[in-house]
């Protein structure tokens, strides 16, 4: 047990760096390590080489828990083997000397009633107590002269099950770890995901996860609906979202609909979608320089402040005779402060696109993966008005912009949103949610049921009247708490009541 | 005005009276305490020379009756309080139409309420009247923080918090907290009392130190200190199982390690670190105590430190 403390106390400690300092693969800020390493660059790799930044991955934390199961494996089934021969054996006898164990009472019973005048000696009392104890619950032996009886044992089996279920845990843990996967994408209103490993943004996939064979499903953001507190000091806190799915389970599943909300997922035989996200794409249609459409379409622009105030890129490649490339922000409700144009709302009040424009090779061609919110200028000359000023308008929906040498424009069509789903997978789930169930039911049972054992004893009166003898009734707690007053005590008031029931005053006996 | 305006007006007319009640309450019981720190002293000094002079057996204490109406008064008042913060909590999920317990300021009046509870529960059973200055101390000081510090308009919840799992991990996570705060005070006050019970034996004579010799014996603070754990932990083991369940749902992972779910986990075992303890010879007693004090600082910076200093996945809480 003490093992267990300690290393119970290690635990704790060892869980608090990681709450501290930014943790690799924690869900709420994927940047925070590299922000880390670039505030620190003295500290982080010395903080890096000690695991600080992956805690709950690190081989020492790794050691500590094992340690601790392992340990407590070791407590846990001898006290099985114990407790399943206490199963299978009688109670104990009573100890010598009575006097010293909890709850002692000793008093005087006569003896005629018909149970007794049958069977010799000083049984009757002694089975009106196994008896009583009996209904009480008791597990009872009735011995020659004593009654032996315990109760609890469930207790040491909720103890049991609680330890084991930790084992059960850590498989659930570990199954999860090593087939499921987590994965993010982002999708515009009209946008279909499919579920293969590269229509993710982004793909986290465990040891031994099929990455060849996901839940073979797909899903299309119909229409993204999302509520602001218009007024009142939250104003602008989200009251409401709403991802409107048109989704197919399997290939040749007929297409269903289903309104994905925070807290209810798209679930497709335990593979689920969140909703976890959501912000604008503004949809625009760029025309090139012969006049032709060379992209039409919505654009996520990503969200990087509570009002919405979005940045993104729109990479023209189809555009002749040259690429085009548009870089700038959105803004829901546009407004204008001393830093500059700022969006004062979440929601789409006076949605205003800010773009300047660029043109030559977008380096889309050469092979090597890009991200689709970021522009590579290598290739790219950013155009410019006559007077020589950068090239940048603000449009509103409808407006169109016209580039300077003919290159094209670009026309803000209408305001669209897009939805970030992560998607997860987690086939131990189960196995967990059990262990927990398992957890908690062997926990309450071990911390509210005592386990005790109790005694009841005749000795024969010194005198020899017949049938008459003198009770003795004790207990020992097999727990830290005190004997229960009501088991020694009822079974005194019992067997009184009884006896004196059954022993009216002299002369009106039977 | 409208219903909800109402209620939210009645609900602060109440945390406001609740409060004020309670400083009634504090004010008896510190009363009641300081009188029996002191009438011990007093008469602690005779009783001693007196067993010296002679060998007939020192007069019993008198029954401190008057102190004991004050603590009587105390009670009143905290049963009072307790009421009246209840109809405060009960008139904001009125005005809100939701569980009341969605930011720090319904955090800390659920916390009050549950604290007052908790106490008043274990007095019904124990004779913990001692603790009642303590409880009424910390029920105070979160009421107070709640409406200067923390105090936010009623309002609905974002999306996310929309949930049924959310308003059981919460509500059982608020209730073990009361809980433990019954531990916590008399594992405190255990060790003070063992303490002085320690040097009194060392030392050969009656514990002195006036306040150590008012308290119950260790035993029985003890005993309570064990109870309260005891009952709270299964429940703060149901609100981390029901926090896991609610993360699933909405994050689709049960467990991230967030600051949040981690000073849980930190929490829980220390709390099973002093269950341990508590049955271990040699650990059992003031050592068992340390980890218990530890469980429920972890606990108080769950509820402050990581709303206020750590972002995280729960951040939105809001202040
Ligand atoms: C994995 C971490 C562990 C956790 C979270 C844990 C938790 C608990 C809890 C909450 C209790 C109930 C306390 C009570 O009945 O008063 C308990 C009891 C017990 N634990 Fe553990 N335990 C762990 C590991 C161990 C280990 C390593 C051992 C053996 C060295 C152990 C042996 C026991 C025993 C013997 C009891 C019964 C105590 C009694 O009857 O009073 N446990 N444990």
């Amino acid at each position: 047990m003490r093992t267990a403390v300690i290393l119970l106390g290690l635990l704790a400690a060892a869980a608090i760096p990681g709450s501290v300092l930014p943790q690799r693969n924690v869900a709420s800020d994927p940047a925070a390590v590299l922000n880390f390493a670039t505030d620190n660059p003295e500290l982080y790799p010395w903080l890096d080489r000690l695991g600080l930044f992956e805690v709950y991955a690190s081989p020492w934390f790794a050691a500590i828990y094992l340690l601790l199961l392992v340990s407590m494996t070791g407590c846990v089934l001898p006290r099985c083997a114990r407790l399943w021969q206490a199963a299978r054996s009688a109670p104990a006898p009573a100890p010598r000397n009575l006097t010293r164990m909890e709850g002692y009472r000793s008093f005087p019973v006569r003896e005629r009633d018909p149970v007794a005048d049958e069977e010799p000696g000083s049984a009757g009392p002694l089975k009106r107590a196994a008896e009583v104890l009996r209904r009480r619950g008791f597990r009872v032996e009735v011995a020659k002269d004593e009654v032996r009886a315990e109760r609890g044992y469930l207790r040491e089996v909720g103890n049991l099950a609680f330890h084991l279920s930790l084992l059960v845990l850590l498989v659930g843990v570990a199954a999860g770890r090593l087939f499921g996967f987590e994965g993010r994408v982002a999708l515009a209103e009209g946008e279909t995901f499919t579920n293969v490993s590269s229509a993710y943004d982004a793909f986290t996939p465990s040891v031994w996860t099929d990455t060849e064979s996901l839940e073979p499903f797909a899903f299309t953001l119909d229409e993204f609906d999302a509520e602001y507190a218009a007024e009142g000091p939250k104003s602008g806190e989200p009251r409401f979202f709403n991802a409107a799915l048109s989704y197919q389970a399997g290939a040749n599943d007929e297409t269903r609909r289903l309104d994905v909300r925070p807290n209810h997922p798209l679930d497709v035989n335990g593979t689920k979608a969140f909703l976890t996200g959501h912000g604008y794409a503004p949809v625009v249609t760029v025309r090139d320089g012969r006049g032709d459409i060379a992209f039409s379409g919505p654009v996520i622009f990503l969200p990087n402040d509570g009002s919405y105030a979005s940045d993104g890129v729109v990479k023209v490649p189809d555009a002749m005779p040259q690429q085009l490339g548009f870089e700038g922000f959105f803004l829901p409700t546009a407004a204008t402060g001393p830093q500059g144009p700022y969006s004062a709302f979440p929601d789409a009040l006076n949605p205003q696109l800010f773009l300047t424009a660029f043109a030559g090779d977008l380096g889309v061609d050469d092979g090597e993966a890009q991200s689709v919110y970021t522009l590579d200028k290598s290739g790219m000359k950013q155009l410019r008005q006559a007077d020589g000023q950068p090239f940048a308008r603000a449009l509103s929906v409808g407006e169109t912009m016209k580039l300077p040498n003919g290159l094209g424009s670009l026309t803000f069509d209408r305001v669209g949103r897009f939805a970030n789903f992560q998607i997860a997978y987690d086939p131990g789930k189960e196995i967990s949610l059990a262990a927990g169930v398992m957890l908690l039911l062997g926990l309450t049972t071990s911390l509210s049921i005592r386990r005790r054992r109790i005694w009841v004893r005749a000795i024969p009166d010194a005198s020899g009247t017949a049938g008459s003898s003198t009770l003795e009734v004790a207990g020992q707690s097999m727990t830290r708490w005190p004997l229960p007053d009501k088991d020694i005590a009822h079974l005194v008031e019992t067997l009184a009541a009884n006896a004196t029931a059954l022993h009216p005053p002299e002369g009106s006996a039977s | 005005m409208s219903f909800s305006d109402t209620m939210a007006s009645l609900s602060n007319g109440f945390v406001y009276s609740a409060i004020a009640v309670y400083a009634l309450a504090l004010l008896a019981y510190s009363a009641e305490a300081a009188g029996r720190a002191a009438r011990r002293h007093v008469v602690l000094v005779p009783a001693a020379t007196a067993a010296v002079n002679s060998p007939t057996t020192p007069e019993p204490e008198p029954a401190p009756d008057g102190w004991r109406r004050l603590g009587a008064i105390g009670t009143s008042m905290t049963v009072l309080g307790f009421l009246l913060n209840l109809a405060g909590v009960a008139a904001r999920g009125l005005a809100a139409q939701r569980a009341p317990w969605g930011n720090m300021y319904e955090f800390a009046i659920v916390g009050a309420l549950a604290a007052g509870g908790a106490y008043l529960f274990f007095l019904s059973r124990r004779p913990v009247r001692d603790f009642g200055v303590w409880i009424v101390a910390i029920v105070l000081l979160a009421l107070g923080l709640a409406v200067t510090v923390l105090y936010t308009p009623v309002d609905a919840l974002v999306p996310v918090l929309n949930s049924y799992w959310l308003v059981i991990h919460v509500a059982a996570a608020i209730s073990a907290g009361g809980i433990f705060t019954v531990g916590a005070v008399a594992t405190a006050l255990f060790l003070v009392r063992t303490r002085a019970e320690t040097r009194a034996k060392e030392r050969g004579g009656d514990v002195d130190g006036r306040y150590a010799a008012s308290l119950p014996p260790s035993t029985t603070l003890g005993h309570v200190a064990h109870a309260a754990h005891m009952f709270a932990f299964p429940i703060w083991t149901f609100a981390v199982l029901a926090g896991a369940i609610w993360a699933e749902n909405s994050w689709g992972r049960y467990w991230g390690w967030d600051p949040k779910e981690t000073w849980a986990f930190i929490t829980w075992v220390l709390y099973a670190a002093y269950l341990h303890a508590a049955s271990t010879s040699g650990w059992r007693g003031v050592r068992a105590s340390w980890f218990a004090l530890a469980g429920y600082a972890a606990f108080m910076f769950n509820f402050v430190g990581v709303n206020l200093w750590i972002t995280g996945l729960h951040s939105y809480a809001g202040v």
